[in-house]
């Protein structure tokens, strides 16, 4: 229960200040088509150089949760979902909608992502110090094949194709290595100047993430989006808690389905979404009116999504291997401050990882309160026009990467590997796997060398890594999820007609 | 295979499968050899799956990856050139707010979809223009005390 001995720290006035504004800011983001959860945290690390850890991670976390959240809203009224883990609440919620039932939409939704978030935030707190404390048993070569098994699920579960998806995390790898090498000093990869000091984590992050979407806006060219909002009647909140109550079982699936989906690295939010909502399908004794604008898809969906917040983090706060690229994000903003999460975190740095995660437990609820009063708000933010959008976000992408050690050579990296993972995604390669390759790179290199220099001088290289119970378990799971991933592609192409999967990569770039 | 021509495949796993090769390359010739152990791994698996993809295009079995559409590469291809033009000249050249300012206008009007005709149109566009850059400047010269390069102006 320490996580209680931390929970007034969340209440302090620049604390408490920056989780309102982390949540109001992230709903408002992730209502906005086109800006995706992990670019909105990946813009917002700049802005927490000048903070307390704790109080970045707050800012980050709020933002994470609720951008999260605030994809409903358009998803709901303008039928964009605000991020990919929104696609499923589109297919109920915005029929909802249509009919007149807008704000009992939004009503429910946000309610069962609060339901949804503060299971998954319990169940962080109270998985995350256990495995922490097993966490603490790992040697160099279970921390190598972690750093691989990050690199290779995310790769695998992540990318539409398997071998894109290993390539990309080789290429993530392989610019780790750029830069100077730790113990021997040699030049390694330095072909630019602006590299010559490594590629920062940051200004690659927001490259990787950023730039994409703005090309995207930019190939959409002077066409005017013909999305409408669609005003919502008043609808008293007090029904919208009945609704939530009567359809617990879809509430309940979504919950489990988000939470421990979100356990697994590399298996985003809508996935979650689409397994909570056709689940809730299956189960409900009313499954012919899903996709006719019946809540119980909206609560599935929603609850599902958030849910698997917290969990997602799991991985990285006691393994510092982040499970979906938000949490790789979010890796990002902590070593800013020199804090490097793992199984020590919770001894070195406690009041810095309690409160973070207290402040993700509070910010469900407020992310509740919030979305209900300033949805329509954030669908009217959702019509930005795309060229202004664009704009903005390539502005703060140059002014963000250069703030980070104040050096061009940042913003440099950051535009090219931008531009670079613009062109890549649309041959078919996945932003995730490169960037955790980016950041578990060092600590794979870190292990690999220890463990080497450990084995030469004990039982040998082959012995060392691929013997004991815990490599074998690791060893097995990079092999099952790279076989799992093959059988599933093999069996998708066999089931799906190229205008589907046309369809589905136009809908998902 | 998607409708995309197969040669917009074989650039693309061509340049991935020269950069994958070049980096094995490099990985095993360059000295001290110890800085290069890890590299190596990591490269000799880069180089197999890239050279893989390469192989797999040329044989026209690539299966995922619409590429880019002409229309999507001609409505692209201004706003690129401005995006290069200004991160890699003009942020340095001219100083950061006055390249911001330029690149924001010139980006809203090549893409604002509002009549270029109707003096409204540009004045809207001056206006959010200013508004951004007033943003920008309290955000980073005020709070954030980030010094931006000054060249020929700010």
């Amino acid at each position: 229960m320490e996580f209680l001995f931390y929970m007034g720290d969340v209440f302090s006035p620049i604390n408490f200040g920056l989780l309102v504004l982390g949540t109001v800011g992230g709903l408002i983001l992730g209502a906005t088509p086109g800006l995706s959860p992990t670019m909105a945290v990946a813009l917002l690390i700049p802005f927490t150089f000048q903070l307390e850890p704790q109080q970045g991670l707050i800012l980050l976390g709020a933002a994470y949760t609720s951008t999260v959240a605030g994809g409903a809203v358009s998803a709901i009224l303008l039928k964009i979902p605000g991020a990919p883990a929104n696609i499923a609440t589109t297919l109920d919620g915005h029929t909802m909608a249509t009919k007149g039932e807008g704000a009992k939409a939004l009503q429910v939704s946000f309610l069962a992502s609060a339901v949804g978030g503060v299971f998954g935030v319990l169940l962080l707190i109270f998985l995350t110090p256990v495995l922490a404390q097993w966490a603490l048993a790992f040697g160099p070569s279970h921390l190598f094949w972690l750093a691989i098994l990050g690199v290779t699920v995310i790769g695998t579960l992540d990318s539409s194709s398997v071998v894109k998806g290993l390539l990309s995390g080789c290429i993530g790898l392989w610019l780790a290595t750029v830069g100077f090498d730790d113990i021997m000093g040699a030049q390694r990869f330095i072909f630019h100047p602006a590299v010559s000091g490594g590629i920062n984590v940051i200004p690659a992050l927001i490259g990787l993430f950023a730039i994409p979407q703005v090309i995207t806006m930019f190939t959409k060219g002077r066409t005017k989006d013909t999305a409408e909002v669609i005003t919502v009647k008043k609808h008293p909140i007090r029904f919208a808690f009945v609704e939530i109550f009567k359809r617990k079982t879809a509430l309940v699936i979504g919950t489990l389905t988000g939470s421990i989906i979100g356990l697994i690295p590399g298996v985003g939010g809508q996935i979650a979404g689409l397994v909570a909502y056709d689940q809730s399908r299956k189960f409900s004794r009313e499954s012919e009116k899903f996709g006719t604008g019946h809540s119980e898809g909206v609560i599935a969906a929603e609850s599902a999504n958030n849910a698997m917040v917290g969990p997602s983090l799991v991985p990285l706060l006691t393994l510092s291997i982040p499970g979906s690229p938000t949490a790789a994000v979010l890796l990002g903003g902590l070593l800013i401050h020199g804090i490097f999460p793992g199984p020590d975190l919770f001894m070195n740095y406690p009041q810095v990882a309690w409160t973070f995660i207290d402040s993700m437990l509070i910010g469900q609820i407020l992310m509740c309160i919030f979305g209900l009063y300033i949805a329509g708000l954030a669908a009217r933010v959702a019509q930005v026009p795309r060229a202004v959008m664009a704009s903005i976000v390539l502005g703060l992408a140059l002014f963000g990467s250069y703030s980070v050690q104040h050096s061009m050579g940042d913003v440099y990296v950051m535009a090219t590997l931008g531009i670079a993972m613009y062109f890549l995604e649309r041959f078919g390669f996945s932003a995730a796997p490169l960037v955790l390759g980016l950041i578990l790179g060092p600590i794979a290199e870190a292990n690999f060398i220890q463990g080497s220099m450990i084995a030469t001088a004990t039982i040998g290289i082959g012995a060392y890594f691929f013997t004991g119970w815990l490599n074998w378990l690791l060893i097995f799971i990079v092999t099952a999820s790279i076989g799992y991933s093959i059988w599933m592609e093999v069996m998708m192409r066999r089931y799906t007609t190229k205008d589907d999967a046309i369809a589905k990569e136009e809908a998902l770039s | 295979m998607t409708d995309l021509p197969r040669n917009q495949h074989i650039i693309a796993s061509g340049v991935i499968a020269a950069i994958g090769t070049s980096v094995a390359y490099i990985s095993f010739t360059q000295e001290p050899a110890d800085a290069f152990i890890f590299p190596r791994l990591i490269s000799s698996v880069f180089a197999v799956l890239a050279i893989w993809t390469f192989a797999k295009a040329v044989l026209g079995r690539t299966k995922v990856g619409n590429g880019i559409s002409l229309p999507a590469l001609r409505n692209m291809l201004p706003g690129l050139v401005v995006t290069c033009l200004y991160v890699f000249w003009a942020a340095k050249a001219l100083g950061f707010y006055t390249a911001t300012a330029i690149a924001f206008f010139i980006l809203l009007t090549l893409y604002d979809p509002a009549p270029h005709t109707h003096a409204q149109s540009w004045v809207k566009r001056l206006l959010i223009t200013a508004v951004f850059m007033a943003v920008m400047y309290g955000l980073f010269a005020q709070v954030l005390n980030v010094f931006t390069p000054h060249e020929i102006f700010f």
